[in-house]
């Protein structure tokens, strides 16, 4: 198949899901009684009306998503189904604004990495408990990392009332990390910070190693048929998946301490307006493909600050916005689900299937066998 | 009860309890039934024997309802019956064990006794039923026990007590005996017993001669999908009923003679001494084996299904450590095992990722793809795989090419010893003999290759020297057809 063709085929499904998704949104905000134009108007004046737009609101929204997304598509990749993404960045969040609001400003950006490798290592810890349950007992990961996250998100709220709560004593927030602490702004006047240069960095690199190295391969064959992995590769797919699984927290927690240092500069319960969640989208979306994932985390950006604009100027509830995300990960299960039992319509649309780069499915990844 | 034959066109004067009559089954062009014919009455053991394939379990699949005949009829007490779902079995009296237990793990022994039953649904007096059927038969359980905590042999008790509790008066069991221990099986022959002469009809698909004649009634032997033999237990041997299921047909042995006799001059290349190897479930399959493998000879595996064959060749291929006993193995073994969609194969990767599987867990640094895709297109070509290119999935290719990959996969390296497990399954002819010219250009090429076919055939056709897998040990008996036959099914002659 020409490489064309491959962008064609792989680019389709996605576009295809979003202007359905679109096209779901318009018809029930017609239904809901709202102006479709002026929504729809200002959801997109709200992501990509101007330069600063774009900036402070799309761009600076796909950041959080774009570690999380990378950080659902590692795991998924290794066969593990890793919800906890939404968990994992703000345990990320905590332990960076802990570091940043404990050690001196005078260490200026050395301090904002200490922060950020403190973000990437309470990721992978946050991970590591529902991994070593995994492996250690058999527990199913999808349940238990959901539970860490309510256990995260409760675990935040008493942070920021007892150990981490600011100096006065009266918010239920961290105190401001120091100025200095914090990441550059990159375009002067937005709120566009270097944390969007080291998410597009981490998905190259993602990119990098799961196509290029002997480690990559490695986890791309376990979560693809496990048993086939051990038996001709001799594969240890249990520490293979263990290692994905906590290196997936770590971006996760990466992303949490990007947005604490970038954006928030404080740690309180609602940092993340579910960008774990969300992240999951962002994956399938891209197909579960690092580099795709910078545009699916652009769009799903552009949708959370398009939401807001929507309801700041055509007074739509941003929570409209959620059923046309949602509609995404329907159309995609749905043209997967059609696709398997099509087999035979794309190879005759495509001349084979699907290029294994990006053919790798959850429900291949839920069960290999 | 008394029923005259009627339509019954059996010589008994009283119906059997079972009579199935010239049935037929196809599967497409697979013939698995061929006009068999068996007959079960009250109070007997009955014993089902033939080879892998014979049509065993497909006859016994029909009398339970999980498969309708293209042809025959069915009797159940001299009436007429027809037989369309486990339920009208069930209605009909009729309880079947399969080999791979039809349990809910999570769930209690009572709740799975009372799971599909016909009464209603009520767990006291479940309970209070096991705890009766326990005590009369002796199948004791825990009604409360959780079934993923039971045995092995637990659970087919709690299949037997499955049944009985829906008033089973004829109870197929089939291949009960390969899941269990020795003494566990000794127990439940001796329950079938105690079961049939309490007027009760057994029906046991089985391999192990000697425990059959010990315990059944009567014997009925299929071949091919016909009924070959049906006698009375006391009139037979284990020498004319291992004729009966292999053939009486003793060729010349053609397939011997034609090939060169091949000297193992070669070095000892894989070696076990006093191995003992377990299965998934920990059951012992291997428990005293030991022998040698040269480099330059095709070493054939003959064995009936479930007799540890499995275990040996992961232990010969190294993916499996024995459980007692010394494996001297080479560092890298080649292994073709039986099922290569799961075991083989990622199916959605590429034909060059899959080339890379073999030494992945060894490999460092960076991935050689440009290296790695040469020396996919060379295989390509040197094994006559037919595939567009090296970047389509594998899944592409038909079943034939896929295994010729495999194979070329795991001799690239021209390995010491390559294990393969039945090489040619669903291969047609010309795939077929493109394998086995492989393999004797392996062994050619001074690897030692050790073959298992479920077809004893293709392991005569191949092997240089066989040796048989029975009773948990290996024993070299030679590669005349008939006396490596008699050893697979541990009898003596």
């Amino acid at each position: 198949m020409p490489a064309s063709m491959r962008v064609t085929r792989l680019l389709l499904e996605p576009v295809l899901a979003i202007m359905l998704s679109l096209v779901a949104l318009a018809v029930l905000l017609a239904v809901s009684g709202y102006s479709v134009p002026a929504a729809l108007s200002a959801l997109w004046h709200g992501a990509f009306g101007s330069w600063a737009v774009l900036a402070s609101g799309t761009l600076v929204r796909a950041t959080p998503l774009l570690f999380a997304g990378l950080a659902v598509a590692v795991a998924f990749r290794a066969g593990i189904l890793n919800i906890g993404a939404e968990g994992q960045l703000l345990a990320g969040a905590a332990a960076a604004t802990a570091v940043a609001v404990t050690v001196s400003p005078q260490l200026g950006l050395a301090g904002a990495g200490l922060a950020l490798v403190a973000g990437v290592a309470a990721g992978g810890l946050w991970a590591g408990i529902a991994a070593f349950l995994r492996q250690q007992f058999g527990v199913l990961e999808v349940i238990s990392t959901i539970m860490l996250n309510v256990i995260m998100l409760h675990l935040t709220g008493l942070l920021v009332r007892g150990p981490l709560q600011e100096p006065t004593a009266t918010f239920p927030q961290s105190a401001l990390i120091d100025q200095a602490l914090r990441l550059p702004r990159l375009v002067p006047g937005t709120r566009l910070h270097a944390g969007v240069v080291l998410a597009v960095c981490s998905a190259l690199l993602v990119w990098w190693f799961l196509r290029s190295t002997a480690r990559g391969f490695r986890l791309r064959m376990t979560g693809a048929n496990p048993r086939a992995a051990a038996s001709a590769g001799g594969i240890h797919v249990a520490r293979v998946a263990t290692s994905a699984f906590i290196a997936s927290g770590a971006i996760a927690g990466l992303g949490g301490a990007v947005e604490v240092t970038g954006v928030t500069f404080a740690l309180y319960e609602n940092l993340s307006p579910g960008y774990g969640y969300t992240a999951i989208a962002v994956a399938l979306l891209a197909r579960l493909n690092p580099m795709a994932a910078i545009g699916s985390a652009v769009v799903f950006g552009a949708l959370e600050a398009g939401a807001a604009a929507m309801q700041r100027d055509a007074q739509v509830p941003a929570g409209m916005v959620g059923v046309a995300e949602a509609c995404v990960i329907l159309v995609l299960l749905a043209s997967e689900w059609i696709g398997a039992r099509a087999g035979r319509i794309s190879t005759l649309f495509w001349g084979g299937p699907p290029p294994t780069q990006h053919s790798v499915t959850p429900s291949a990844a839920v069960d290999p066998a | 009860m008394v029923i005259p034959s009627g339509t019954n066109r059996t010589v008994t004067t009283a119906a059997p309890r079972l009579a199935l009559t010239a049935i037929s089954r196809h599967f497409g062009q697979v013939t698995a039934l061929d006009g068999a014919t068996l007959t079960a009455a009250r109070g007997e053991v009955h014993a089902l024997l033939g080879e892998n394939g014979a049509g065993k379990s497909t006859l016994m699949k029909i009398a339970f309802g999980l498969d309708q005949p293209d042809a025959g009829t069915i009797d159940v007490d001299g009436r007429r019956s027809v037989i369309r779902t486990p339920r009208d079995a069930m209605a009909l009296g009729i309880g079947m064990v399969q080999q791979h237990f039809a349990l809910v793990d999570p769930m209690t022994v009572v709740e799975n006794v009372a799971l599909g039953g016909i009464d209603r649904f009520d767990l006291a007096a479940t309970a209070a039923r096991i705890r009766r059927l326990g005590a009369e038969s002796g199948l004791a359980l825990d009604p409360d026990a959780r079934v993923s905590s039971l045995s092995v042999g637990a659970q087919q008790r709690l299949e037997i007590i499955k049944a009985l509790a829906r008033n089973a008066q004829v109870l197929i069991l089939d291949e009960p005996t390969a899941v269990l221990s020795p003494t566990e099986a000794k127990d439940l022959l001796d329950w079938t017993r105690r079961f049939a002469d309490a007027g009760g009809t057994v029906i046991l698909i089985a391999h192990k001669l000697r425990e059959i004649l010990r315990i059944a009634d009567r014997v009925t032997v299929l071949r091919r999908g016909k009924t070959v033999l049906t006698a009375a237990a006391s009139d037979v041997t284990e020498l004319l009923l291992a004729e009966a299921m292999l053939g009486a047909t003793r060729t010349a042995a053609p397939v011997s003679q034609a090939k060169a006799p091949h000297a193992s001059d070669g070095q000892p290349v894989l070696a076990l001494v006093n191995v003992a190897a377990m299965d998934d479930f920990g059951v012992a399959r291997i428990t005293n084996a030991t022998l040698t493998v040269h480099g330059g000879e095709i070493v054939g595996i003959a064995a009936i299904e479930g007799a540890g064959q499995r275990e040996l060749l992961r232990v010969l291929a190294g993916r499996l450590a024995p459980s007692q006993g010394t494996a001297t193995l080479p560092d890298a073994v080649g292994f073709v095992p039986e099922d290569r969609h799961r075991d083989a194969l990622v199916l959605d990767a590429t034909l060059t990722e899959n080339l890379a599987l073999r030494g992945a867990a060894r490999r460092r640094g960076l991935m050689p793809w440009k290296t790695l895709d040469d020396s996919t297109q060379a295989l390509l070509r040197d094994r006559d795989v037919r595939a567009a290119n090296e970047h389509v999935a594998v899944r592409t290719l038909s079943g034939g090419n896929q295994q010729k990959f495999v194979l070329g996969r795991e001799l690239a390296a021209t390995p010491a010893a390559l294990v393969i497990e039945n090489p040619t399954r669903g291969l047609d002819i010309r795939a077929t003999a493109d394998v086995h010219a492989a393999l004797r250009a392996a062994r050619d090429a001074g690897t030692a290759v050790v073959v298992y076919s479920s077809d004893l055939d293709e392991v005569l056709l191949l092997a240089d020297r066989v040796l048989v897998v029975a009773a948990g040990g290996v024993r070299d008996v030679g590669t005349d057809r008939d006396t490596v036959g008699l050893a697979m099914l541990d009898a003596s002659p």
